[in-house]
């Protein structure tokens, strides 16, 4: 692997979002509109929107950037670009890490505002450090760029990639918590919940809201959050064939 | 160079399937150095297949491809072949500038060389271009200009040529011999076969199997065809066994 060449990866994929104000827009401006959404449906209500806002706010970067990633890189596939750079001497680290710091950056300036306008304007209401809050948001962005990047390979079209997001992504949202508190789910969803990265990040962000100290329990969900991102990035590398039919 | 006597490329029964189909049953081909080789055939035939196994992107079932003394793919091979793809291969969301820059941290090649190739494959002027903008031909020079970088020492390229004005065709060969005299070894596909007269060697491919590795004049000389599209057709014709043979001869 080489910093320059992963840099260069990154630069590349900011330069071309940047191109884009239309998604560079939605990307900041939808979670903001939902979660006022949220609040206003509780009418204020700081109670029930400090216990749902911050889960809230770890699931909108993992499903924008699951979508975001799984479709740019079946578009590298599909172009020829990914083919060309395989045919390099970049490494493919290089390019799966490149695009997990350039979403891992827009993410935190998603973070950024949202946390902002939740305990700036809409009365969200936290135990622990805010900056944590931030933290857990972008580790799942990594995440939903890393099983976006593996769910490419899988995909023909974009049509296909985007069908992912109900398969793989929404099971996790019912399964992490946010509906049913994991502990009263039938035994066999208890135990799949168990094994779904969703579940820790829902888990750390109720930790944070409850809990003004960095607990144990906290590091276990973080560990296992960027330890997940890792596997999937692991995984999206070996999707990454040289050599095709 | 140490080993500038091996060939640019050496292929030795070279079999391929894609999709249950047997592509290349078997091709065994040298390309010399410093030459601008041409692989001619109709749609089909298998060109983009074998050029794709010369970089190292496609699955093969059996055989030997040697590409400067390597193993085609080889990790030591891929700052030293330029590969262009038929459909051009660039982000149409970047500027040609940005394109090669990009291209270039990749290679580790220095940026002053964007310049110089913007200049050889006549882009300067849409330098700051977004690419999806450009036209088909100029989008193609942009992909053409991505494997100039680096100044490697084979160039495959895949019908570089198609969709350009007679204009540009002129100009991209004498491209392409100016730096076959500076050593480089080009290997161009084409299916437009009076392409054929500005190579200084010749392949000719039709499903998967050689018919022709010939000089383009040797080639007119033997078929007695007065040009290349001609000389093909009875290539063609001889290859199939038809008893046309006398009436090309």
């Amino acid at each position: 692997m080489s910093p320059r060449t992963t840099l260069a990866v990154a630069g590349r994929v900011l330069t071309q979002l940047r191109r884009d104000h239309r998604t560079v827009g939605m990307l900041i401006v939808i979670p903001c509109v939902l979660l006022t959404l949220l609040w206003w449906m509780f009418d204020g209500n700081e109670v029930v929107f400090s216990r749902l806002g911050p889960p809230l706010l770890a699931l909108f970067p993992f499903i924008v950037m699951f979508l975001v990633t799984s479709v740019t890189t079946l578009r590298e596939r599909s172009s020829g670009t990914l083919e060309r750079l395989l045919t390099t001497p970049m490494n493919k680290a290089d390019l799966l890490v490149g695009y997990a710091l350039a979403f891992g950056l827009v993410a935190l300036v998603q973070a950024v505002v949202a946390v902002g306008l939740c305990i700036g304007l809409l009365g969200l209401d936290v135990q622990g450090e805010v900056w944590v809050l931030g933290l857990v948001a972008v580790l799942n962005a990594v995440l939903g760029t890393a099983l976006g990047l593996f769910v490419s390979a899988f995909a023909e079209t974009e049509f296909q990639a985007v069908q992912f997001m109900p398969a793989l992504v929404l099971p996790q949202v019912l399964l992490c918590g946010l509906f049913v508190s994991r502990d009263a789910l039938p035994d066999v969803l208890s135990a799949i919940s168990n094994v779904l990265p969703l579940s820790y990040a829902v888990d750390a962000m109720q930790e944070v809201q409850a809990q003004p100290a960095w607990t144990t329990d906290l590091s276990v969900d973080v560990g296992v959050i960027a330890g997940s991102a890792l596997l999937a990035l692991a995984v999206g590398a070996a999707t990454l064939r040289r050599r095709t039919a | 160079m140490a080993n500038s006597d091996t060939p640019a490329v050496r292929v030795d029964r070279l079999a391929v399937v894609r999709g249950g189909h047997r592509v290349l049953p078997g091709l065994s081909f040298t390309v010399p150095r410093g030459q601008v080789t041409g692989l001619l055939g109709p749609s089909g035939s298998g060109k983009s297949t074998l050029m794709r196994a010369l970089v190292g992107v496609q699955k093969v079932q059996g055989g030997t491809v040697e590409v400067l003394g390597l193993p085609a793919g080889a990790r030591a091979l891929r700052d030293r072949v330029g590969y262009v793809t038929q459909a051009p291969s660039v982000y149409p969301d970047l500027t040609v500038t940005e394109n090669l820059s990009f291209f270039a941290r990749v290679l580790q090649v220095p940026l002053n060389q964007v310049d110089e190739v913007l200049e050889q494959v006549d882009l300067t002027d849409h330098a700051g271009a977004l690419a999806g903008r450009l036209s088909g031909g100029q989008l193609s020079r942009v992909s053409l200009g991505v494997a100039l970088l680096g100044s490697p020492e084979l160039l495959v390229l895949d019908e570089p040529t198609v969709g350009l004005d007679p204009v540009l065709r002129r100009d991209l060969w004498a491209l392409f011999h100016r730096l076959a005299d500076r050593g480089a070894t080009l290997l161009v596909s084409s299916h437009v076969m009076d392409e054929a007269t500005r190579c200084d060697r010749l392949l000719l491919l039709r499903e998967g199997e050689l018919v022709a590795d010939d000089t383009p004049q040797g080639l007119l000389d033997r078929t007695g065809a007065a040009d290349g599209e001609a000389a093909f057709l009875a290539l063609v014709e001889q290859s199939s066994g038809t008893t046309e043979r006398e009436v090309s001869a």
